[in-house]
């Protein structure tokens, strides 16, 4: 018997979050609810000094005058923040040298994700610096990095560490005031991932780290600050699983890129967070901020696959600062069922001679609304500013949307700014090609989205690309052509 | 005292002097009240985020004009379009001029708002038709409020308008500075035609400012061309907020030649309501000094197989402002649907800029949408092309720019009006042409 669509529509809404699990390791948990107290017991437990609990009281002073922004093209029932709880670790926190001092526990979790950490230390040599609710839990390679002078911890060990390196950067590139939740992860950021490579180091291996929410109820405010010294470069990637809760989860990360002269940083992120049930339940809340400064000759490229979460709101940017910089920004953005995505990018043209290219991608399935958003600025003194940028969207069935939003602003007459945007379903012909020479409908849709991508998943990094391009066939299966 | 308190207490006044009917009347005072709500749009609305109004609200306008001036035909023969027939609709500082003007109702209406929304005969129109498009906003509430003259057209089915119509509305200078709202109505019936030129000019330095509301319904296989004309003097700001309405099969053209003029807001917007139809909207955008223009477009695709084309071309110099902000909605019953934006602009100084915000929003699978959008420079290899032949590099470089904005000028269909722009557009860029099209 033929396989029809119906078929695949029935496959793709019986298919449960393969991620779903939920591991049972003892919190430490902070009572819900947000005030300077729990802003102080926050930077109390995590041993912090004065100026970094300052540093977290402002954010919060700024934040309490802020309003929740609404400009985005997502509908979601907001989340009451006096109503998480801002602070969760594993409460076992001993640094392990030896995957053998690691909770048998947790070492489980990441066998069902598919990345066995033996596995992965002597995989391709990637270090893996695990989040598990928002404290960094172990660090392998630390020692081989540690040799080349790179610094790869948790925030919190560098705040403690390397003082001088934090209080220079944090904030530098995402002040503590820019956005509602930028403010909010100011104030409460639980811990992150710090990267800082020196001068002239080209960082030997892919630094990558794998995020996960696990308490119910917690909301993760990650912090990430990549440092990549003059002439240095690094790859950073950053991937994501969730499991399956029926509240709202928030998720208010932000992100900091400096690219000091001639530096390069590479930036990828797989995320799969729980998009929410087949009904529009549950799922978590993506509320990101990510941005890069560019200095002289520097070049920070930006590449998502955006699988997950029932509402995102992302806009990984570029501040093209120094002369000639570079800003790239590639992404896939996949919304079935319920989820929305309002994604993109801002290009700040503030250097001469600098370059930027948008490749922009957006799928949409099932009931689900998917948005781009970019602004690409041109300032006056950037002269010979360039800009090229491509947003393409699929359509699959009718209850679906896809949005585009522009911002072209030029202020700079040697200004070449190009935009161009399509937006059409998947063919007929296309299919019926496929059919013809003995590929089946679905094999066909996978076959197809995957050419959609291709640009974008040819910048991911090999580990990457394969994982983003099942993940693709997987948050696709089943949608209608 | 502010604009908008000056507008609000003077409607009384206003609506003892121009009584209409009772029903235009009671949608006049809605309209005050709605207006007094909204009031005039801010930078914080997303449409309005690139365009400040402060400039052409600050100065003390006055609301009620003097009676007609009597001007001379020989003053205002140059903004016309004289070397056809036409029928033409002349209003001087908001008031109709008889002797300048050419109507008819000989099988088709072309004649003025105030006769129309106080004759019994045009009732069931008005009743119709009347106000029913233009969305509830600041801007269109105030023209609401203040209607009393303007344009009034009607084709009645099966008609093909013999000549095209021309709407011109003049401001003397009488007052120091002054605020018209002309309020225009063009209904075509099936299977009929028209071509509307629309234009407003200032014969002085005196600032004015112009809300125009101008409401377009296109019934089954209508054909509508309409072609504004905005060159105007540096000391005028256009709002111009036109609205179409589109049935089955019908075909609506709007051509916006902004030249001239302070500030010019274009609020364009294009509603579907039946299949097969096709939407055109084009423009060219020639600015200098501090002139700034803003496109505001809007193409609501609601039933399948329909189509629209949109292509604005823009070349701004010193210190002007250009900006582009199209939408295009294309609703879930809207298959098939096919839809082309595209935005060109060249910036020729450093202290120009331009903001472009080209917006799709697509709830339906099987259509065909793009668009584009580009800054650039012109082609050094062109340029160097015709140095290398002898042509001066500032008549090359208008040559060039000549072509640029050119092509859109290929879909007017009244030659007299494509050999207008096309010295308007060579006389604005400089260039001796040396040939006629």
């Amino acid at each position: 018997m033929a396989y029809t669509e119906d078929d695949l529509k029935k496959e793709l809404e019986t298919k449960e979050y393969e991620y779903g699990f939920y591991t049972d390791i003892e919190s430490d948990t902070l009572p819900v609810g947000l005030n300077e107290d729990i802003v102080r017991a926050i930077s109390k437990k995590k041993e912090e000094p004065e100026w970094m609990t300052e540093w977290r009281l402002e954010a919060f002073r700024a934040w309490e005058q802020m309003e929740e922004p609404e400009w985005a093209n997502v509908h979601y029932e907001k989340p009451n923040f006096q109503n998480i709880s801002y602070y969760s670790a594993p409460n076992k926190k001993p640094k392990y040298e030896s995957l053998d001092e690691v909770d048998p526990e947790l070492l489980d979790t990441f066998k069902k994700l598919g990345i066995s950490i033996d596995e992965q230390k002597k995989l391709a040599g990637v270090a893996v610096d695990v989040v598990m609710d928002s404290v960094s839990v172990t660090t392998t390679f630390k020692k081989t990095l540690a040799e080349k002078g790179i610094i790869f911890c948790s925030i919190s060990e560098a705040i403690k560490e390397h003082p001088e390196l934090v209080k220079k950067y944090i904030g530098s590139v995402v002040p503590k005031k820019d956005n509602f939740y930028a403010a909010l992860n100011s104030a409460v950021f639980s811990d992150g991932s710090f990267c800082y490579i020196p001068k002239g180091v080209r960082c030997p291996m892919e630094l990558s780290t794998y995020f996960r929410i696990n308490q119910a109820g917690t909301g993760q405010f990650e912090r990430t600050l990549v440092i990549a010294d003059e002439s240095s470069y690094v790859s950073y990637l950053e991937g994501c699983t969730a499991p399956m809760r029926d509240e709202n989860q928030l998720h208010a990360a932000v992100v900091e890129l400096v690219a000091l002269d001639d530096a390069e940083i590479k930036y990828s992120t797989v995320q799969n967070w729980f998009p929410g049930g087949k009904d529009g339940k549950g799922g978590v809340f993506n509320f990101v901020t990510k941005r890069g400064l560019c200095e002289k000759n520097a070049k920070i490229s930006w590449t998502q696959v955006e699988t997950g979460s029932a509402v995102t709101w992302k806009y990984p940017s570029c501040i093209l600062k120094g002369d000639n910089s570079v800003g790239e920004f590639y992404s896939i953005a996949v919304t079935n069922n319920f989820q929305q995505a309002d994604t993109g990018t801002k290009m700040v043209h503030l250097g001469k001679n600098t370059k930027s290219t948008i490749i922009s991608k957006g799928i949409s399935a099932g009931k689900s609304q998917n948005s781009y958003r970019g602004l690409v600025q041109v300032n006056p003194r950037a002269e010979n500013a360039r800009n090229f940028s491509q947003c393409d969207s699929l359509l699959m069935g009718n209850e679906c949307g896809a949005h585009t939003f522009p911002y072209i602003e030029a202020k700079n007459k040697t200004a070449k700014v190009e935009h161009e945007a399509t937006t059409s379903k998947i063919g007929e012909d296309q299919i019926f090609y496929c059919n013809q020479r003995g590929i089946d409908t679905e094999k066909a849709i996978a076959l197809i989205v995957n050419g959609f991508s291709k640009e974008v998943l040819n910048k991911l990094p090999m580990e990457f690309a394969v994982e983003a391009q099942k993940l693709l066939e997987i948050s696709l299966e089943g949608s209608v052509g | 005292m502010e604009l908008k308190d000056k507008l609000v207490s003077s409607f009384l006044a206003f609506d003892e002097q121009y009584q209409v009917d009772d029903d235009v009347q009671q949608i006049r005072s809605q309209a005050i009240k709605d207006f007094e709500t909204f009031g005039f749009p801010s930078k914080k609305e997303e449409a309005w985020k690139y365009t400040s109004l402060k400039s052409a609200l600050k100065h003390d306008y006055s609301i009620f004009p003097k009676k007609e001036d009597a001007i001379e035909y020989s003053q205002i023969k140059q903004y016309l379009i004289h070397d056809i027939d036409t029928y033409d609709l002349v209003f001087i500082d908001g008031i109709y001029s008889s002797h300048l003007s050419n109507t008819t109702h000989d099988k088709i209406d072309v004649c003025l708002m105030s006769s129309a929304l106080n004759k019994d005969k045009f009732k069931p129109v008005i009743d119709n038709y009347f106000n029913k498009l233009a969305p509830k906003n600041g801007l269109n509430a105030l023209n609401t409020a203040f209607t009393k003259e303007g344009a009034y057209i009607h084709i009645h089915k099966n008609i093909m308008a013999d000549k095209p119509i021309q709407i011109i509305n003049f401001s003397t200078g009488n007052e120091s500075s002054l605020l018209l709202q002309p309020r225009n109505l063009v209904v075509v019936d099936e299977n009929s035609h028209v071509q509307i030129i629309e234009r407003h000019q200032s014969l002085t330095d005196h600032p004015v400012l112009t809300n125009s509301v101008t409401e377009i319904f296109a019934d089954r296989r209508a054909i509508v061309d309409y072609y504004k004309i905005q060159n105007d003097k540096g000391t005028s700001s256009l709002i111009d907020n036109t609205f179409i309405e589109q049935k089955d099969e019908s075909n609506c053209s709007v051509h916006t030649f902004s030249l001239g003029g302070n500030l010019t807001r274009n609020n364009l917007n294009f509603y579907q309501k039946g299949e097969r139809i096709d939407s055109t909207m084009k423009g060219v955008t020639i600015i200098e000094g501090k002139q700034h223009v803003d496109h505001n477009t809007l193409v609501h695709h609601i039933y399948p197989n329909c189509e629209s084309h949109q292509d604005y071309k823009g070349i701004f110099s010193d210190k002007s402002v250009g900006v582009f902000n199209g939408k295009v909605v294309v609703e879930k019953e809207a298959q098939k649907t096919n839809a082309y934006q595209s935005n060109n602009n060249i910036l020729v100084d450093d202290k120009a800029t331009i903001n472009s915000k080209p917006q799709l929003e697509i709830f339906a699978d099987d259509v065909r949408c793009s668009h584009g959008c580009t800054i650039g420079q012109l082609d050094e290899d062109a340029l160097f092309y015709l140095q290398s032949r002898g042509i001066p590099h500032k008549e090359a470089r208008g040559l060039l720019m000549y072509a640029f904005a050119n092509n859109v000028l290929e879909s007017v269909k009244i030659p007299e009006i494509k050999k207008r722009i096309n010295n308007l557009i060579a006389e604005k860029l400089g260039v001796e042409l040396g040939f006629n099209l």
